[in-house]
């Protein structure tokens, strides 16, 4: 027994020198778990992942409704700092890259030691019922950008129905990608939150990215029922940009119901719609701040919903995207279009599924499509652009307490475009992910 | 030196007898508990399986309550009130009389509402089916649940019409059962005997404070107010007032207690209304008994 269980060890020891990881903007914060001394899998599914306790939680303003939530209560150590990175060792292959000494396409595979970026999250309340959330990121090299920067205001007038948040935020998407257990850099992320057509000029649609704006949100007192409408610039979350003078507004709602020893099932929807230029004034040949012009119109609709079958649950994500023909040809407006040139319109899906063995121990796979519908420029292969992903892993985390995250972290993910090759063949490429994961 | 290495071997040899023992104890208390893992609950048409709740309670619980439900979870030595020890089988709320066991509809709604003024959160967010599992597995860490039935819940008479009399015979009452003593003459938790009171596991406790406007550990209704001191809170120093109090008494005790509440209620405005003025009649008491 002692032999199979230093085997065991050494294999642990072994698999962790090779993982590797590469860091989301993920948001699991131990400092509250800390300060309500709860273990991470109180709130989370595994975490980042939010379970329903967790999701409550975070839409009461991270207060659990209690006598603990308010900053009097908290011990003078407590500090509302959470720090996560994720050493890792990883191995990228891409198909057909276009070598110059070879004159042809040839796969290209890299592997080795790396770190992701680092994570540095601050949140709680300041006061009853008025939360914040900073979170600091940055890439491999340390440059750092604000993820989310909002302070919320909770149960105005007494009422769960009644909360705002101002500032930069994460869309309301019940199945949300920042607290996704996938990490890999290739094909690790939520592709339908990030889709843009091919030769399509609109970046400003991506539902998985944080955006500056404010959001009401409100939820029944047991967060079963929950509604959000949000308005924020046309800018996919970054600052001074030229054509931020326009807007975009998301909507998402969601019903939870109990069916029975299955668990509680969530069904839900979302829709963004919104404007953002084509064009911009320069000054000497340089954009100018504010001087965004030729406004078009884009929409990303669909259904999502979160099922479990006891030990396993799958978080299924629809969506019906539409770039208006100046945004799918990359014409700026009021330029004229190519002749025939429509909307690019598209569907696509995933099913994210976990199976929970323990709160310690998560195997989770996802399986990703997105099809063109129609492409802006006719003549245009009908699947250019389509994509296909599919990742595979666990997650494993051999200590679990109430002061800090540790994850033990092995995935591998595929994907494919079709006719995005330098000769106009699909394009595919893998990822393999060892690594750690933690947080304090 | 034979003399000391006879010793130092008798020693030795009580110290591993006594490991042992502990070892054999410990490894027979979990072993009982596993075998009632076929413990189950019942909540109106639903039944809880202790077996389904291992999983939630790894997930939720275990970092406070303990791997053995003894309250001695990795949490336990940072919170204060300690968590509760399933072991005994003795719990604050219940709807059945003092030394009874709960009905498993009173752990259940202790699971649902959580408990103020301390680390237990509501787990409502876990469906009714999860808790009623929980239940469940609450109940396998105690024998007591093999061997005895849930006690009778206690009866509630419907509450009388709130008059100024009621509000002023509550003051008696309060009054005359002391309750002063440890909730102060004011009802603000600073009685004399407040600061020597501890819990059945000999660990201080503190006494309800009316003036800071929190919840009741065991609901917040009326009803609940009732019931907390007719069943009394087993396990900590306050007892039930069953035998000592009549039922319309103890309704004027729930007016009275409301009265003390920071809250806007019809208890509060009456007292200003009559005069009634929170510790004057307890105030006179003590110095009475002098």
């Amino acid at each position: 027994m002692t032999s199979a269980r230093n085997r065991f060890a050494s294999g642990v020891l072994l698999a962790s020198i090779f993982l590797l990881f590469a860091a989301s903007d993920a948001n699991a914060l131990p400092a509250f778990a800390r300060k309500y001394g709860l273990r991470c899998s109180a709130c989370h599914e595994a975490w980042p992942m939010l379970n329903y306790f967790g999701q409550k939680f975070k839409d009461n303003g991270y207060q659990l409704m209690n006598d603990r939530d308010a900053p009097i209560w908290q011990n003078n150590g407590y500090w509302p700092v959470t720090i996560r990175i994720t050493p890792s060792w990883h191995r990228e292959s891409t198909d057909k890259v276009a070598v110059d000494q070879t004159g042809g396409q040839q796969r290209i595979t890299s592997h080795g030691f790396d770190v992701g970026g680092l994570d540095l999250l601050s949140g709680g309340t300041l006061d009853k019922n008025l939360s914040f959330l900073f979170v600091l990121s940055s890439d491999e090299n340390a440059v750092f950008h604000f993820e989310s920067v909002n302070a919320r205001f909770d149960n105005l007038f007494g009422s769960p129905w009644l909360n705002v948040k101002v500032g930069k935020f994460e869309l309301d998407n019940i199945v949300s990608e920042k607290r996704g257990l996938t990490l890999s850099g290739s094909g690790g992320g939520f592709q339908l939150y990030h889709f843009i057509p091919v030769g399509d000029s609109n970046f400003v649609g991506q539902i998985g990215d944080n955006q500056f704006g404010l959001e009401w949100m409100g939820h029944s007192a047991n967060d079963r029922t929950r509604i959000s409408a949000s308005v924020f610039n046309s800018s996919d979350g970054n600052v001074d940009l030229p054509g931020s003078n326009s807007y975009t507004g998301f909507f998402a709602g969601s019903q939870a119901f109990e069916l029975g020893k299955l668990g509680t099932q969530r069904v839900g929807f979302y829709a963004m719609v919104g404007q953002a230029p084509t064009n911009t004034l320069t000054s000497g040949g340089e954009p100018i701040p504010g001087g965004g012009f030729g406004n078009k119109t884009f929409s990303r609709v669909g259904f999502n919903g979160i099922f479990y079958l006891k030990k396993l649950d799958f978080q299924v994500v629809t969506q019906h995207g539409s770039d208006d023909a100046y945004f799918g040809t990359a014409t700026a407006a009021p330029d004229a279009l190519p002749g025939g040139a429509r909307s690019a319109v598209w569907n696509g899906a995933f099913v994210e599924t976990h199976y929970v063995h323990n709160p310690q121990l998560v195997f989770i796979q996802r399986s990703e499509w997105i099809r063109m519908s129609q492409q802006a420029i006719p003549g245009t292969p009908s699947n250019l652009g389509d994509i296909d992903n599919y990742v595979f892993g666990y997650r494993y985390m051999p200590i679990m307490n109430s002061r800090a995250g540790f994850a033990i972290h092995n995935e591998y993910s595929w994907i494919r475009q079709r006719g995005t090759a330098p000769d106009g063949t699909d394009l595919a490429s893998s990822s393999v992910l060892l690594g750690f994961d933690f947080d304090f | 030196m034979r003399r000391m290495m006879l010793n130092g071997s008798l020693v030795l040899t009580a110290l591993v007898t006594i490991a042992l023992c502990s070892l054999s104890w410990g490894q027979a208390t979990k072993a009982e508990e596993d075998q009632r893992l076929g413990m189950e609950s019942h909540i109106g048409k639903l039944t809880g399986h202790a077996t389904s709740a291992q999983g939630n309670y790894r997930r939720y619980c275990v970092g406070c309550h303990g791997e053995l439900g003894d309250g001695e979870g990795e949490n336990a030595q940072w919170l204060e009130p300690k968590p509760r020890n399933f072991t005994l089988g003795i719990f604050k709320c219940r709807s059945t009389t003092t030394g009874t066991l709960p009905l498993d509809s009173d752990l259940f709604d202790t699971i649902g509402r959580g408990l103020d003024s301390s680390n237990m959160p509501s787990w409502n967010p876990l469906s009714a089916q999860e808790r009623a599992d929980l239940v469940a597995y609450v109940k396998h860490f105690s024998a007591r649940f093999v061997t005895e039935k849930p006690g009778t819940p206690i009866e509630i008479p419907k509450k009388p019409e709130l008059t100024a009399e009621r509000l002023k015979a509550g003051q008696e009452v309060f009054q005359r059962v002391e309750c002063w003593k440890c909730h102060g003459p004011t009802g603000m938790g600073n009685g004399p005997s407040a600061a020597t009171l501890t819990d059945d596991q000999n660990r201080p406790i503190a006494p309800y404070n009316f003036h800071d406007g929190k919840r009741f550990k065991c609901g917040t209704t009326d009803e609940d107010l009732y019931r907390i001191f007719m069943t009394g809170l087993d396990g900590t120093p306050m007892p039930s007032w069953s035998d000592n109090i009549k039922p319309d008494e103890a309704w004027d005790l729930v007016f009275y207690l409301r009265s003390l509440q920071p809250m806007k209620s019809k208890e509060k405005e009456l007292a200003r209304q009559i005069g009634l003025k929170p510790g004057a009649a307890a105030a006179a008491a003590p110095a009475a008994q002098q």
